[in-house]
């Protein structure tokens, strides 16, 4: 019976995304007809890759029960390292830019992983702290310094298109590269959570931590894979972070954290573990940019913003928090029958 | 019964852990003091610590209520932010004798405002304190962005900048606001029938509830009290600057949480006495100024205070686990 209704499609979150993000897409259409324009779509779809691919490593922490606010941190680290790696040696290969800001990410991903499991603190308390320890020391020694100098290579590589077209006014446009890095995470996310071991482990960590504990699943070896991944993926989104802008400044991505965590939560990922779905992160990703850039072109003032995202937050918990009241009512009043 | 014995355990052993904590504290005051060539513990530095203590101290003792009962509040710096702006307002767009008590009647309405909708959320809708309060606060700063634009509102009457400035018989008038406060909380906390509550459903709320209480009005009252202490702080924070704006003391909120942690509040709950945390904002604050003293720029002392946070964190498991 449970099974059942758990798998009736309206019982879903990403149901009610889905048809908020066609009902806001149509609003928009009609306010400006540009907002429809595959070029637009594509457009949105690059700019949001950097936080999309944040989303999915947000996810898995919070399926796992933890949260991880120091990504943004982690981000601006490797980033950083990566930039002062290929402008200072004049490395131009973009492989090898690609491969630096990961294993510096899961690096320091493994710190918060290794802090939370020993302190057994509230992660979001470690992480708030690493956020403090990384960024500060990384502002400290750097003095906040700008890295503009790329080989071409890297200058390049953001031109790239997985598929092109030609406006009617001869201008070419596409599908970037970049958003294909959103696709193959998204797979990779999908893949892990629901056809392997680990993310099956992931699951029950975050459901029952105690019970999953007991079925002899190693909790110790979940929080690093967790907290690697997120790490790994922050280093992934600096790199696309860094294509897009060309230019790598220190304070750019610190205080992006709680647009992606607004994004997970909206996609129904719950900050008390155990639950949420790629699709849905990807959804929440979608809803934030298209709200985003609603505002834009409704030309609300940028002071708005803040309170809208805000508002979108607290409504999102209040409605998940809601679902998990009345589902925990209906299963005592089943075992009451 | 059984729980009060169970709090008086812990209470014991946390005090080791205080203790531990306070020497590594008094360690770095003295390890400053050095390095300052004894200016830090100059009278005139002592002074100005005793200015600033009462804003940090405010702010903490706001952080502190929901971490007893093993939640956290991250609206606290914005709250304060919203009721200064509005207080600002008052201030700057009218005058009259009566000009500075409406600023503060309305400056604390504004906090307890909040504090309503963060109890609302977290006690009636049960969305988990820390999201509950992450939305909040950004929906208030928000809020104060779009009334200030920005801007900095300065320039407000005597008789209320005396608030953050003046002194009484040479003590400073934040501290006395402070100390009040510091009095009043030791009254709530183990006086009082919602004190105990506090304690007893931060170390848990299933049995605390099967024991009768009424959790959701607990909680309710919690969030109520903690953004009430923010909107006390911010009328000591406005009347010190002399100015209100948007984005104040951020930097304070991971601070709030470092002195609670320090002072053996247990992030989980159920366990933090007043006089801990009041030690350990002392000590903060001397440690902060040392900082000022030594020229760190904001980001390295950030960074430092992530760093004594989280050893402190490792210290407080080693310690109980070898207990």
């Amino acid at each position: 019976m449970m099974r059942k209704s758990r798998w009736k499609i309206y019982n879903q979150t990403e149901f009610y995304l889905f048809i908020v993000l066609i009902v806001l897409s149509t609003i928009l259409a009609f306010v400006n007809p540009k907002f429809l324009r595959l070029e637009n779509i594509f457009d949105l779809l690059r700019n949001y890759t950097f936080l999309g691919i944040l989303a999915l490593g947000q996810l898995v922490v919070l399926i796992s029960g933890g949260i991880d606010v120091s990504f943004t941190a982690i981000a601006t680290v490797s980033q950083y390292i990566m930039g002062v790696i290929i402008s200072k040696y004049y490395i131009d290969n973009i492989l090898v830019a690609l491969a630096i800001p990961i294993p510096i990410g899961i690096a320091l991903g493994l710190v918060n992983a290794l802090l939370v499991y020993y302190t057994r603190v509230h992660p979001v308390i470690i992480t708030i702290s690493t956020l403090n320890v990384f960024y500060g020391f990384l502002m400290f020694i750097t003095s906040g310094r700008w890295i503009y100098k790329f080989p071409p290579s890297f200058r390049n590589f953001v031109q790239i298109k997985i598929l092109s077209f030609t406006s009617a006014k001869g201008t070419p446009y596409g599908l970037s590269i970049l958003t294909l890095f959103w696709i193959i995470v998204a797979v990779m996310t999908w893949f892990i959570l629901k056809h392997t071991n680990i993310g099956r482990k992931i699951y029950a960590v975050g459901g029952n931590l105690e019970a999953a504990r007991r079925a002899g699943i190693n909790i110790f070896r979940t929080y690093i894979f967790v907290y690697c991944y997120m790490g790994g993926l922050a280093g992934l989104a600096s790199f696309v972070q860094a294509q897009l802008a060309q230019i790598i400044q220190p304070n750019a991505i610190v205080g992006k954290e709680l647009d992606v965590l607004a994004a997970a939560i909206l996609g129904g990922a719950s900050v008390f573990g155990g639950s949420g779905t790629v699709p849905g992160a990807i959804l929440g990703v979608l809803l934030i940019a298209i709200i985003k850039n609603g505002l834009v072109l409704m030309r609300i003032p940028a002071y708005w913003h803040q309170v809208v995202m805000g508002a979108i937050i607290a409504g999102a918990a209040s409605v998940t928090a809601l679902q998990m009241k009345f589902k925990s009512r209906r299963m005592v009043r089943k075992n009451v029958d | 019964m059984s729980i009060k014995e169970l709090l008086n355990t812990r209470m014991i052993f946390k005090k080791t852990q205080a203790t531990v904590l306070g020497f590594i504290l008094i360690f770095l005051i003295i390890l400053m003091t050095i390095m300052t060539r004894g200016k830090l513990l100059h009278l005139s530095n002592l002074q100005a610590v005793a200015f600033q203590l009462p804003l940090l101290g405010t702010l903490t003792l706001a952080q502190m209520i929901p971490m007893i009962t093993g939640g956290i509040d991250l609206s606290i710096i914005s709250t304060a932010n919203l009721s200064g702006i509005i207080m600002a307002f008052i201030l700057t767009k009218l005058s009259g004798w009566y000009t500075t008590p409406l600023a503060i009647v309305v400056g604390v309405a504004v906090s307890l405002v909040v504090g309503v909708l963060n109890g609302i959320l977290v006690a009636y809708i049960s969305v988990p304190a820390i999201i509950a309060t992450l939305g909040m606060m950004i929906f208030i700063r928000g809020v104060a962005l779009v009334l200030t634009r920005g801007y900095v509102i300065a320039g407000f009457p005597d008789s209320f900048v005396f608030i953050g400035n003046g002194d009484i018989f040479g003590i400073p008038m934040p501290f006395i606001i402070f100390f009040a406060l510091i009095l009043l909380m030791l009254l709530i906390l183990n006086k009082t029938r919602f004190g105990f509550n506090l304690y007893m459903l931060g170390s848990n709320i299933t049995a605390t509830e099967f024991s009768g209480v009424n959790v959701k009005r607990v909680l309710f009252n919690t969030h109520l009290l903690s953004s009430l202490l923010a909107g006390v702080a911010s009328i000591i924070m406005i009347s010190r600057f002399n100015a209100a704006q948007a984005d104040y003391g951020q930097s304070y909120l991971l601070l709030t949480v470092l002195a609670c942690v320090l002072g053996g509040v247990n992030p989980a709950g159920g366990y933090g006495k007043v006089m801990g945390v009041f030690a350990s904002i002392v000590v903060l604050q001397v440690v902060a100024t040392g900082f000022n003293l030594l020229g760190f720029s904001s980001h390295l002392a950030n960074a430092l205070w992530g760093l004594i946070l989280l050893i402190v964190m490792l210290i407080n498991r080693m310690i109980s686990k070898a207990e």
